[in-house]
This record gives structure tokens, sequence and C-alpha cells, in this order.
């Protein structure tokens, strides 16, 4: 009698275990988690996301991660090879690390059969899908495409006491900068400590890729670069004598800025916009939907205006932001991972994606009057886009973004002098580089 | 004869089968979570290895630790970690020893008094770091700044300006851990005998006097063991610089070594060279311990 008590209750055990197991299967089968940081266009996803539900009846959770610790807590869980997220929307320059790394499944093939490329905003496509870069190897898709941008004060800028001031004193008419030369000057102009208003608030953080992304823009358009793509060559380029000039630049724009400017990223400018403290902010256009909100800006959010990224004395370049979709190596959902993929590219939906407040990377959806008028900084947003350029995509790319953030951020606090500065920069990316092989073949 | 025989239970385990029983788990933790990740660390110091990539470690000697040691600016993370254990350890000493000066007599809520001395020890310092950075160290909102401004012609940059930043990492782990260094120090100067006092007020010996012959010989174990751990504690410090100074800025003026060691190893995912940054620093907290350890021998054996 006893051992069909205990043989009952091991098959009770058995099939309750059982039954668990295939309904958390069941589950999983029909929901999907993606990840991404922690911002608005986030929030529009998951917004997005509930008609993908309606149609395919697939729950679609989109995990929010605060942005500095967004690239540390998904490449922690892809060493651990843990399923948690079956699409990560990752930065540009993640392509090179994980799809060397197997991080990614390579989505070429699947891509040319089921989406229409040349639909596909092709710098878009280069900066977020593929890698090798031109070797048409696709291991993403674009998902929100941005640009570093500019707001301004219209009240400020628009007030005729002020046009006349700024007219007498540096000769030409107050107005949006379009090169680097008038952006100083205007910084300089609006740069008035005893009203507590500053002239401009841009990226210094060594935070993330705070510095890099804000300064990489400057240092391209005097001339400098990151290095030679072919042979990854570093000195002579990164530590050149238009890079210094950039940086010297870049630092002198500082006394212009608040005080703790040396901490801003995008979070920070926001704030100092928002509160009136500055006349003029760079930040990613995706952040700006913040600034025409009433709710989180009712000092200016009707008085603002929005400009490109200025030209600099040797060409004309913007740091890309936004991120592309890929699928996890370790997802268990990777068919209903694509079948998601698939339909956010489809036109009605981009269309949506766009109207929700993200960032389209449909050619037609883009270029569409309605994108350009639905917000006013989109048309600002579409004219940056034939400037964009991008940090290096290779899987070393972390390594040499800690080395740019330590010594710009040693440079603009006056630790390193600019040529100090980029000469490290210029020989740690060099022993980077070296390490990984590059100059072996 | 019998009764030397090992005592068997009822069951029929032996004393050295339940001793097992009992060491083996203990045992095998140890050796899983400890013993086996620093051998295998130190392997993969002397191997070219990144976790996040699939490529297997490959042998390159002593390269790590050549290209660690060569390197001017690990020289400057090691030198701003020195700077930061000095100042930050022998400032909670001295406030630490004074506070428990004070606090080792009889007086009206001494027990509330000591609990609120020791909170900030019990807080979480991530927590600590977080509104030391937005609620006192901010230069437009900071409580510090705002009690200063009618002295100060601008506000103090704590976390932006280089030449401050350090002294804003020091006051706050000041602020942490003295209440550490007090409580040892009370512990010490409560156990002193109270009829050495009576013998030296019979003497008609001085306050200095009591306080260098008998308070600092018989509380300076325990002082020396509070200073250890401090030490050793202070030379990890990364936590608190991670969220103050976001990550060791303005530029790397509290960049210390435990801060690079993070960026390589869980950043870069640079893991040969992030192992063989830990045993440079193994190695010398191993060294400026023993220090320590010889010193507190010796003054044992003067006490």
């Amino acid at each position: 009698m006893k051992s069909v008590r205990i043989s009952l209750v091991f098959a009770l055990i058995l099939a309750f275990a059982f039954i668990s197991a295939t309904k958390a299967d069941n589950h999983q089968s029909q929901s999907l988690t993606i990840v991404w940081a922690e911002w608005d266009p986030a929030n529009y996803l998951q917004e997005l996301s509930k008609d993908f539900t309606a149609e395919t009846g697939i729950a679609v959770d989109v995990i929010q991660i605060p942005w500095p610790n967004f690239q540390d807590k998904v490449f922690t869980a892809f060493v651990g090879k843990s399923d948690l997220y079956d699409i990560v929307i990752g930065d540009s320059q993640w392509l090179g690390r994980n799809s060397q790394g197997k991080n990614y499944i390579n989505l070429t093939d699947w891509i040319n059969e089921n989406i229409d490329v040349d639909a596909i905003y092709g710098p878009a496509m280069t900066a977020f899908a593929e890698y090798p870069k031109g070797s048409g190897t696709y291991w993403a898709l674009p998902a929100e495409v941005d640009a570093a941008g500019y707001v301004y004060r219209k009240d400020l800028f628009e007030d005729p006491k002020e046009m006349a001031a700024f007219e007498k004193k540096y000769g030409y008419a107050l107005a949006p900068p379009k090169t680097y030369d008038q952006l100083r000057d205007i910084a300089e102009f609006f740069t008035r400590p005893d009203d507590d208003l500053y002239g401009i608030a841009t990226w210094y953080s060594k935070e993330y890729d705070g510095i890099t992304m804000g300064f990489q823009q400057v240092m391209w358009s005097f001339g400098g670069s990151y290095g030679d793509a072919e042979t990854y060559k570093v000195a002579g380029h990164l530590n050149s004598e238009d890079a210094a000039k950039a940086l010297e630049f870049y630092t002198d724009l500082l006394q212009f800025s608040p005080p703790d400017a040396p901490n801003y990223y995008w979070a920070e400018t926001l704030n100092a916009y928002t509160a009136g403290k500055v006349a003029m902010a760079m930040n990613y256009f995706a952040f700006f939907p913040g600034v025409v909100n009433p709710e989180t800006n009712p000092i200016s959010h009707d008085k603002s205006g929005f400009f490109i990224a200025p030209a600099g004395p040797k060409g004309h370049y913007i740091s890309i932001g936004g991120q592309g979709m890929s699928i996890s190596s370790f997802s268990k959902n990777k068919d209903i991972a694509k079948q998601y993929m698939k339909w956010f590219m489809q036109k009605p939906v981009q269309e949506k994606w766009a109207a929700l407040g993200g960032f389209t990377p449909h050619k037609e959806v883009l270029q569409s009057d309605t994108f350009k008028m639905a917000t006013p900084f989109n048309k600002a947003f579409a004219e940056s886009f034939p400037y964009l350029r991008d940090f290096w995509a290779v899987p070393e790319y972390a390594e040499l973004l800690a080395a740019c953030q330590t010594h710009w951020n040693a440079a603009i606090s006056k630790i390193k002098s600019p040529k100090e500065a980029l000469d490290a920069i210029a020989r740690e990316h060099e022993e980077i580089f070296e390490d990984a092989g590059y100059y072996d073949q | 004869m019998q009764i030397n025989q090992p005592h068997q239970t009822s069951r029929g385990m032996s004393d050295y089968q339940i001793k097992m029983a009992f060491i083996m788990p203990t045992m095998v933790l140890l050796i899983l979570m400890n013993i086996f990740p620093l051998l295998w660390s130190l392997y993969l110091s002397f191997h070219r290895y990144k976790a996040s990539m699939p490529a297997a470690p490959r042998f390159i000697g002593v390269r790590n630790y050549t290209r660690l040691l060569q390197d001017p600016e690990v020289w400057g993370y090691f030198q701003t970690t020195a700077y930061f254990v000095l100042l930050a350890v022998a400032a909670q000493f001295l406030i630490g020893f004074g506070l428990a000066l004070l606090l080792n007599r009889e007086f009206r809520y001494k027990g509330f008094i000591t609990t609120l001395l020791l909170l900030p020890m019990m807080l979480s310092p991530v927590v600590v770091g977080l509104f030391w950075r937005f609620i006192l160290y901010s230069d437009n909102s900071g409580l510090l700044n705002f009690f200063l401004s009618p002295v100060l012609k601008s506000p103090i940059g704590w976390t932006t300006n280089p030449k401050i930043a350090m002294l804003a990492v020091v006051i706050v782990d000041t602020w942490m851990w003295s209440p550490f260094m007090m409580l040892i120090a009370l512990a010490g100067l409560s156990a002193v005998p109270k009829y050495l006092y009576e013998a030296a007020d019979v003497d008609r010996a001085s306050a200095w006097f009591k306080f260098r012959w008998i308070t600092l010989p018989l509380v300076s174990p325990l002082l020396l063991i509070a200073l250890l751990f401090r030490t050793m504690d202070a030379f990890k410090m990364f936590d608190i610089v991670y969220v103050l100074t976001r990550e060791g800025g303005p530029g790397t003026a509290t960049e210390t070594v435990s801060m690079n060691l993070y960026k390589l190893a869980f950043r870069n995912y640079n893991t040969g060279k992030a192992c063989a940054m830990a045993y440079i620093l193994l190695i010398i907290i191993v060294a400026l311990s023993n220090i320590y350890v010889k010193y507190l021998n010796r003054v044992k054996g003067e006490a």
C-alpha cells in the first residue's frame, strides 16, 4: 500500500512538471523579447508592437536598459549565452564584435529573400546592418536611424535687440550657424553667467560614448580622421594637425557652456536646454520630442528651432546615431523574431513607426513631405542624412572607444594638451589593432 | 581496546565519515568558487583571450604583464590609487579615532548618537555615490555649493574640476567609512582596564601621558587591523568612483586601478590583460598586508 502511495505521489509530481514545462514552452513560443536602451523610441516600439500582437497573437515585450549600462548588460548576457533576449537593438559599432563573436545570427540570405533592401535608405543599411562594410553580409536591419543635431532658442535668435547687438559685434546676421566658427561666435555671444545663461550645451561626458560622439564630427569636419580604413594605420590621421585644431576648438567651446558641462551627455544637455540655461544644445534627434513637449519643456517648447550640425573648414560630417535590429544567436524564438522584423519593415508599419516618433530607415517614408512636416525637427533630421559618418565598427570597437573617451575627456579637463591626448589615443589604437592582428595581413 | 575504536553511529557512519560529510560541501564550494577561478585567471593572464569572442586563449607568455607595466597610463592609475588610499585612510583614521575617543565616556543618548554615526557605513556605496553626486556635489543645484555660494564667486566643480575631483571622492569615502574606524577603535578603547587609568591618576599622570602610554599601546593592535581592512578596501576603490565621477573622470583624475580593471574586463572584454592586471593588484595588496601584519605582530609583542 505504501509503495502504491509513493508511486502515486511521484506520478503526480511528474505530471505536474510535464504540464508546467509544456505551458512554459507554449508561453515562450508565443512571446518575443526585444532589448533596447531606455528612451522614448523604445516606448514607441512597445506601442507599435501592439499591432503585431493583434495580428499574430504573439506578445512583444520591449525591455529597456538605462543607457550607461546598456552595452554592459547586453554583452554580459551574450557572454553567458543567455536566451533572455530574442531581438537586440544595438548600436552600429556593435556589429563587428557581435557578428565575429557569433552573438548575432547571419541574416544575409534571409534578408535577400524576404526584405526589399532597395526600399531602405542605403547608408542606413551600410551603417546598421552590414559587416564588414561593403561585403553585402547582413547581421541586422536598421530600426531607428538617428543623427546628432541642434536645438536653439528662437525667441533669443529672433529678438531684434539681440540680432542688432550680434550683427554689430560680429559683422553678420544672427541666424542658426552654418559653420563651426559661427557656432562659436553665437555661443560666445549668448554666454552671460550673471543671468545664468550660456551659449551652448554639447557632449563632453566620459560616460559610454559621450565625448566621442560629440567631438568626432568636429574632428572629421576639421580634416582629421580615425585612421586609414584599409590599412588600419592611425598615426598621422588621428593625431594630425587638423585633429589637434579640432580638439583645441572643442575644448575652447567649453567656456561657453554651463559649469558642469564636462559631465554632459544627452540627458544633461537636454536638461540644460529645457531649464533655459543655454541658447543652443546638441542632441540626437530622437530626444527632441521632449523639447517640443510643453510638459517636459514649459520654458521653450514653442520657441525652439532646429538646425543640422555645422560644417568645418575641411568638410561636413555628422555623427550617426540610432540602432539596428539583430537576432540573438541564443534566442529560442528566432523564427518569430524574423517574422517580427519582416513585419516591422513593411511600409505601412514604417509609416506608423514614423508617426509615433520613430526615425524610419524606409527611403520613401523618410523622404515624404508627411514625415518632414510631422515634427518641427524632422526636416533638419532629413537634411542631416548625406553627412552621416560612424565610429569604427570592428570587433575591438569598445577598446578603441574607451581610449577616445578617456583621453579626449582628459583634454577638455586640461589634464592633457590636445596633442598629447591625440598621440595617446593613436598609440593605444595602433596597439589594439596590432594585438588583434590587423597588421599581420 | 574497544574504547579506542572510532565511534560508529547507529547507521554505521564513522567519525571520519561524519567529519568528511561536513567538510566536503565547503571544500567543493571553495575549490569551485575560489581556487579554480584563481588558477584559471592566472592561466588566462598569460594568454591573449577575450571572453566575448569565440577564439580559444592563445599563449603569449608575460606579454600582458610587460605591456601593463610599460604603459605610463597604468602607472598613472596606480599613482591615483595610492594618492586616494593615502588621503582617504589617513582621514578615516583620524576622524574615526577622534570620534571613538569622544564616545568613550558615559553621556546621555550615547547609544543613539553612536547608531546615527554608524549609519553611513550601512548604506550601499552606489546609493552613497548617487546622492553625493546629485544632492551635494551638483554644480548648479548641489547643497554644498548652495551653502558656499555667499563666499564663492562661482560654484565649485566638485566632480568636473580635475584638481578637486579626487578630494570629492576622498570626502565621500571618509564620510562613509570613518564610522568603521570609529567602531573598531571604540571596541579597543572600552577593553582598556580602568584600573590602569586609576593607577596613573594616583601617580598624577597627565592626560597626554595616559593617552601615549596606556591608551595607544593597548588600542594599537585593533587600530592596525582596522587600518589593514581599510587600506585593502580603499585599494580596490571602484563603486563610488564609478558612480560619483562617472568612471573615473574628469579625464583620468580619479581613475583608480580597479576602475581601469573593470573597463578592461567588462567594457573591452580584454580578459587576458584584465587577469594580468588583477594579479598585479593582488600582489600589491598582499605585500601591503604583509607589512601591516608584521608591524601588528611587533606591536602585539611590545604590548
